[in-house]
């Protein structure tokens, strides 16, 4: 088992690699620069070519990337060229806002989703499956910046149950994460219904019957943890895609974090923030796919025993 | 020998799908929408009570009533006017970005899957690579990297999604490879090339036809939240996921500009998703096997 954790953790250090040259690259090829908005009217040729050097902009590519790469090593990840501050502080100022706002999300996605996916394949064709896929299908069809607005409407203009933006308090917390967590509670929900539907063809869950076993025992007790499988997998998979909501709706409620940060910094072309923040989503969903890959090694006895 | 008895014993691969297809009610009620919002898409000129751009600055932001049925915009525009319009947008964007995603893909995955080897291996990574990275954020950085409009949206989720058709197809091959086929159709001296895109691609397609379809739906999502966060189609043009952006500065005055471009997303979506739904179960390849 260790040895497994220890090989999957030592992956990704190339994974990390192969990411920051990639979004290095791909920044540096977005057009206009952030010294154009630092440069006031009026300004020489050689102010141009002094802020250029500073910020090491007159380099070449390929050295930029090496002195950026030596400086991330050590925790240095620049100065943001806007806002005159070292990025690191703004993404660890930022960075609880967001974690706070997936781990809720992920978590109204997994528990939703179950309870959507379980109702529906022990109903499976009646009235009460379709009614549920298609709140399950609602989730993924309109945009959570949609969702978000909606919830706005509903839950804070007309009941007044919650606040309409900011990031004081838990109760600001709740909107923004159902509006990101739906989407991914509606795949959840469609993962469990399949594989509890081929769960109950098998052999094993006839015995049970023959066993005497009542129906909710078999579904709950057996049927439902073995199925279990495949939605952690996908959960894993697809973290991404449901934190994907996260960046437009840290801009519908207001909130600060991570997406918010590299939305502004998108605009402005602040390089070294745009650069550590995409950095950051993309290690945060890769190593969360680590996580599930470790926690479901373990959950599952064939796994985990090939491992120990 | 009767003519009839021949022909229902030997239905051909897409009568067996239609007719599997009707006896599937939610995949019933996928084709209705799809169908529908083509209808839309196409006679949108011909249904509209109102030019779609037509300003009436006398009639800003109205509630939904009897002269506009679905309220009017913050430049007195019909609301119904631009979401039908908007239908051909959302239609284009979406078929138009998953064909480029499917292009891509099928390349990719057909290359990878056939050499095999450290061809495999690069192609592969850089899928991988592509596909853990959310899609939102590729696309917006491509945006930023192209520029603005509608064009370029479609480019920038074509590119952003092509990663899932690359690991379909690399598996279809894979598995395809060693058939006794493609020895046949190797000696009788065709080349790679040919046996690749002229044997095994097609041969593979119908997994990607499925996960395509219901990617049309995924793609209109993502023109809609690329537009909200000012990297879509730009204002003028009427795609429902620019209403929605310009709506939300008038959230609390005139909801509907919000809320009506949404429900017809979330139907056509439904559509789609629906429609992919009932393809899954109905082109199964073991259920193919057992049902003929």
């Amino acid at each position: 088992m260790w040895v497994y954790v220890l090989r999957r953790t030592l992956l990704l250090i190339p994974i990390f690699f192969a990411i920051s040259v990639v979004i290095f690259s791909l920044i540096h090829l977005v057009p206009g620069d952030p010294i154009d908005s630092l440069l006031g009217p009026g300004s020489s040729k050689g102010d141009r070519a002094e802020l250029l050097a500073l910020y090491g902009l007159d380099k070449p590519l390929p050295m930029q990337y090496l002195y950026w790469l030596k400086d991330f090593i050590t925790g240095d990840m620049g100065q943001s060229i806007i806002e005159k501050q070292p990025v690191a502080d703004m993404i660890f100022y930022n960075l609880p806002f967001t974690m706070r706002l997936g781990l809720l999300s992920l978590a109204i996605s997994f528990f939703l989703g179950i309870f959507l996916g379980i109702i529906s394949a022990a109903a499976k064709n009646t009235f009460v499956d379709y009614i549920a896929m298609i709140i399950a299908l609602l989730g993924v069809t309109v945009p959570a910046f949609w969702l978000g607005l909606i919830l706005i409407l509903a839950f804070s203009v007309n009941l007044g149950w919650f606040p309409v933006s900011g990031s004081g308090s838990f109760s600001h917390l709740v909107l923004p994460a159902v509006a990101v967590g739906l989407g991914g509670a509606g795949l959840v929900a469609r993962v469990t219904r399949v594989s509890m539907l081929e769960m109950f063809n098998k052999d094993f869950v006839l015995l049970l019957y023959a066993k005497g076993l009542s129906r909710n025992v078999i579904i709950v007790k057996h049927v439902f943890r073995n199925a279990l499988m495949p939605v952690i997998t996908i959960l894993g998979l697809r973290l991404g895609w449901i934190l994907g909501g996260a960046v437009s709706i840290e801009i519908v409620f207001s909130r600060p974090g991570i997406g918010s940060m590299l939305l502004t910094a998108l605009f402005r072309r602040d390089y070294p923030v745009v650069q550590a923040s995409l950095i950051f989503l993309t290690m945060a969903v890769i190593i969360g796919a680590f996580i599930t890959d470790i926690i479901y090694s373990y959950a599952d006895p064939r796994v985990r025993d090939v491992y120990k | 020998m009767s003519k009839v008895g021949t022909a229902s014993r030997h239905k051909s691969p897409w009568m067996i799908i239609v007719k599997r297809l009707s006896g599937n009610k939610m995949g019933m009620l996928g084709v209705l929408i799809i169908a529908t919002l083509i209808l839309i898409a196409i006679f949108a000129p011909l249904l509209e009570p109102y030019s779609f751009k037509a300003q009436d600055i006398g009639n800003m932001n109205q509630a939904p009533s009897g002269d506009h049925l679905l309220g009017t915009d913050e430049f007195g525009r019909d609301m119904l006017s631009r979401i039908l319009r908007g239908a051909r947008i959302s239609f284009v964007v979406g078929v138009a970005s998953v064909a480029i995603s499917v292009v891509i893909g099928c390349i990719v995955g057909a290359i990878a899957g056939y050499y095999g080897g450290v061809v495999d291996l690069v192609l592969t990574s850089i899928a991988d690579l592509t596909w853990s990275m959310p899609a939102i954020l590729v696309a917006l950085l491509l945006v930023a990297i192209i520029g603005p409009g509608l064009e370029s949206v479609v480019l920038a989720i074509g590119l952003s999604y092509w990663s899932q058709y690359a690991r379909l197809i690399r598996g279809q091959i894979l598995s395809l490879k060693g058939s006794v086929f493609v020895e046949a159709t190797r000696s009788l001296g065709a080349s790679d090339f040919v046996i690749l895109f002229k044997h095994l691609v097609p041969n593979s397609i119908s997994p990607v036809i499925v996960a395509a379809t219901i990617g049309v739906g995924n793609a209109i999502v993502l023109e809609a939240t690329l537009g909200f966060l000012g990297m879509g189609a730009q204002p003028p043009t009427p795609s429902w996921g620019a209403m929605m952006s310009s709506g939300t500065a008038y959230l609390f005055i005139s909801p509907w500009v919000i809320i009506f471009p949404g429900i017809a997303m979330m139907i056509t979506v439904l559509g789609f998703n629906l429609f992919g739904d009932a393809l899954v179960d109905i082109m199964d390849v073991k259920n193919r096997e057992s049902n003929l």
